[in-house]
């Protein structure tokens, strides 16, 4: 089957969803764009089973800490394998509270991809079944993918900043 | 003339019909080519590990052929990869379960220093909860640099006084890390 | 210390259900996971999976790092193969810089890729018969992995974590020693393998310990977001190096096996296929190379690629553009890429996001082992204890890249 274009996904989507995707782009060749949290169900499950271009392959689920924004995207990868595409949706959340319905009821794999992005950024996923850490250590108290959250251990004693100029 | 060597006899006084040495030399020899390591690999030096015991490099040849996969039955800890923060109680309970004598390797630069995971979910050298007696650098190191220090530890089982472990010394040194 | 899962409690004094807790160092699980089973006679009845016991926060450090320092992480994602890992991130940053690789040093990167995925498959194939009690075949094999580690060596200078190649090219060119060692071991292990699978793929005992074992269905496999050879091995012909070739694949001819069903048996041929295809590509490489022009290692983008130590002493330009590349003073532009690649594993995904600085603003790998992996507890229901083990060395899972 012949590759599917960004354009006949435009098509499809702008249909469907008009005004609820946004901030559509294509970076290198990847078509990209937003939704709003509420909507994150309906768009993936529309983008899973359409009949046209069916996405129905999670590649991935990340997210990206933007302090200055006072946001958390949840970034989602899908990958059409019969056309050969790939999307991807992004879904802005607020720092404070970030609350995002789960994908699991779609995707077996958004289990443990979900339960890292919570481990990492402390994305609650709603209605998630086992929402635990997954990475790190229970008892670490924060998430540690987070931008204020220094790279190293702050208990260390034995690195004293004179050795490190600073 | 057979290929086979036999290991020298420790120093000691040769007569006819006997041989005089003290008993600490014997059970040294005995016990250094006859270790059983326990190999706790975690990460990528385990696989350098499984080079090192493969048929190319054959850790058999040093009286380690044996490894012992239960730590009541070990007597040398081989350390091999990133400890992590979350795995460090495991290790320090199979270092407990361990029987006197034990010895301890650090093998790669994760196990001996934390290595370049300077982060905060990575222990900073095992070092820190277990005493350890030989490290060996490198990331990974060679096979041959893990048999090096294999030999290393061959050199103190040798020589290690028979009465070591009961040294106040060695009992303050494990009290320091929390050991009983 | 504090007990990490709430697992089982075995309060009730008619449960007959066993809980073993099999991890997080079990010498039959080649790698430090935690599965606690419940156990009714040898069968599984249900599992809890713990992992993240060497979860080495490379996520957090590749925000800390300028790209050619990323390079050596990568090494430690998938330590069975890592020169795929190092291609894959730095064929990532040329997506970002829009760095076109001249083909020469294409066919150089399938070359040792492709070594690297021999030596990948070797390992957990090998390791599957040595869990059905096939030693032999381990010490065997195992002598063919260390003739591609004398390769490496050879190019890189490094046996497992090689940190091969710069972004834009290679560190060096290949030398004649790297060729004849390349075209000795296409001579020598063609011969082994086909001994190695004489010993297996009809032999009695592997077949009853394999085949029918661990059964997926293709439905299940998507789901679980499974890709690489497992995924094959249930039907599903989806390979990055086909689907979106990069590396100049589409230039080479060769098959991507299939199996039907999935079990461990079809993962075991799938990977014994792969190793035949992969020796097919490495040979048709050779060819193609010996028709490019000579001594091409890199392309010419001097503001990117990393120059040797000679020039950067001996040659004005190079010495600051050296400076400039490692004080992160180059001019990336603000974007988000995001390149796969077929890993040993399955798709390796390098999400990257560059906000102009020194350092990724963000990056994410997606980690084959890590998504593969979260199917097992599931599967093992059910199962005899004996063939979850078979069946997790057959999944291949390597801790660096479960836990990152
Ligand atoms: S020292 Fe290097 S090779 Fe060894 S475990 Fe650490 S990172 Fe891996």
């Amino acid at each position: 089957m012949a590759k599917a274009t960004n354009t006949e996904i435009i098509d499809l989507l702008g249909e469907k969803f008009g005004e609820q995707l946004f901030d559509v782009t294509e970076p290198y060749g990847l078509l990209t764009f937003s939704t709003h949290k509420d909507k994150v169900i309906t768009v993936l499950s529309f983008l899973k089973e359409n009949g046209k271009i069916d996405f129905n392959f999670l590649t991935d689920i990340t997210a990206v800490h933007y302090p200055e924004k006072n946001q958390i995207a949840v970034v989602y990868h899908l990958h059409s394998m019969v056309s050969g595409v790939r999307v991807r949706l992004k879904v802005f959340l607020n720092e404070n509270h970030p609350t995002i319905p789960t994908a699991s009821t779609l995707w077996n794999s958004a289990n443990w991809m979900e339960r890292e992005t919570y481990d990492f950024f402390g994305v609650k996923f709603e209605g998630h079944p086992d929402l635990r850490r997954i990475l790190n250590m229970d008892d670490l108290g924060v998430h540690p993918m987070l931008k204020q959250y220094p790279l190293e251990d702050p208990n260390r004693v034995d690195k004293k900043d004179e050795y490190f100029g600073r | 003339m057979s290929e086979i060597n036999i290991v020298d006899a420790p120093p000691g006084i040769e007569g006819s019909g006997f041989f005089a040495t003290s008993l600490d030399k014997v059970i040294g020899l005995a016990r250094s080519h006859s270790l059983w390591p326990l190999p706790f690999a975690t990460s990528c030096c385990g696989i350098e590990f499984m080079a090192t015991m493969g048929s190319h490099y054959d850790f058999g040849r040093f009286g380690a052929e044996r490894l012992s996969f239960s730590p009541r039955q070990a007597d040398l800890l081989m350390v091999m990869g990133t400890i992590a923060k979350k795995m460090s109680p495991v290790l320090k309970q199979v270092y407990l379960q361990m029987a006197e004598p034990r010895w301890v390797i650090a093998v790669g630069a994760c196990a001996s220093s934390g290595g370049i995971f300077d982060t905060y979910s990575v222990l900073q050298g095992i070092d820190e909860i277990i005493p350890v007696d030989v490290y060996v650098p490198g990331c990974p190191p060679r096979p041959e640099a893990i048999l090096d220090g294999f030999g290393k530890i061959q050199e103190l089982v040798k020589n290690e006084s028979g009465r070591k472990r009961y040294s106040d010394q060695y009992k303050q040194m494990l009290a320091s890390y929390g050991i009983e | 210390m504090k007990h990490n899962q709430p697992v089982y409690t075995d309060n009730d004094p008619q449960n007959e259900l066993v809980t073993l807790n099999l991890g997080p160092t079990h010498p039959a699980t080649h790698g430090v996971f935690q599965n606690v089973l419940q156990l009714d006679g040898e069968r599984i009845v249900s599992g809890v999976s713990t992992i993240g016991y060497i979860h080495r926060a490379f996520e957090k450090i590749a925000e800390h790092r300028p790209f050619y320092q990323i390079t050596p992480l990568t090494d430690r994602l998938n330590y069975c193969s890592s020169p795929i890992n190092n291609m894959g991130w730095h064929m990532t940053v040329e997506k970002l810089l829009n760095i076109q690789i001249p083909k020469r040093v294409d066919y150089l990167r399938v070359i040792i890729m492709e070594l690297a995925r021999i030596s990948d498959h070797i390992i957990c194939n090998t390791i599957i018969a040595q869990d059905t009690g096939a030693t032999t075949t381990f010490l065997y094999l195992f002598q063919f992995r260390e003739h591609i580690y004398e390769i490496y060596e050879e190019v890189c200078g490094a046996r497992l974590t090689t940190n091969v190649g710069r972004i834009g090219g290679l560190e060096r060119d290949f030398n004649e020693i790297a060729f004849a060692k390349i075209n000795k071991f296409l001579k020598e292990f063609p011969i082994a393998l086909r001994e190695f699978e004489s010993l297996l793929n009809r032999n009695r005992i592997f077949i009853d310990r394999t085949a029918g074992v661990a059964e997926v269905t293709q439905e299940n496999a998507l789901s679980f977001g499974w890709t690489g050879p497992l995924l094959r091995a249930t039907g599903v012909d989806y390979d990055v190096r086909i689907s979106e070739p990069y590396s100049s694949y589409q230039d080479f001819d060769f098959e991507i096996p299939v199996g039907t069903s999935g079990d461990i048996y079809d993962r075991f041929l799938v990977r014994n296929e792969e190793m035949w295809q992969s020796l097919r590509i490495i040979e048709q490489a050779l060819d193609k190379i010996k028709l490019e022009p000579k001594g091409i290692f890199h392309a010419d983008v001097p503001e990117f690629y990393l120059p040797g130590k000679e020039e950067v002493y001996n040659n004005m330009e190079a010495l600051i553009y050296h400076f400039k590349i490692v004080m992160g003073e180059i001019d990336a532009p603000k974007a988000e890429v995001y390149h796969a690649v077929e890993g040993g594993n399955g798709e390796l995904g390098f999400y990257l996001i560059n906000d102009g600085g020194r350092t990724p603003y963000r990056l994410h790998f997606r980690r084959p082992s890590f998504i593969n992996y979260s199917m097992f507890a599931k599967m093992s229901e059910g199962m005899l204890l004996s063939d979850a083990i078979i069946n997790m060395s057959s999944m291949n899972i390597i801790a660096g890249e479960l836990d990152a």
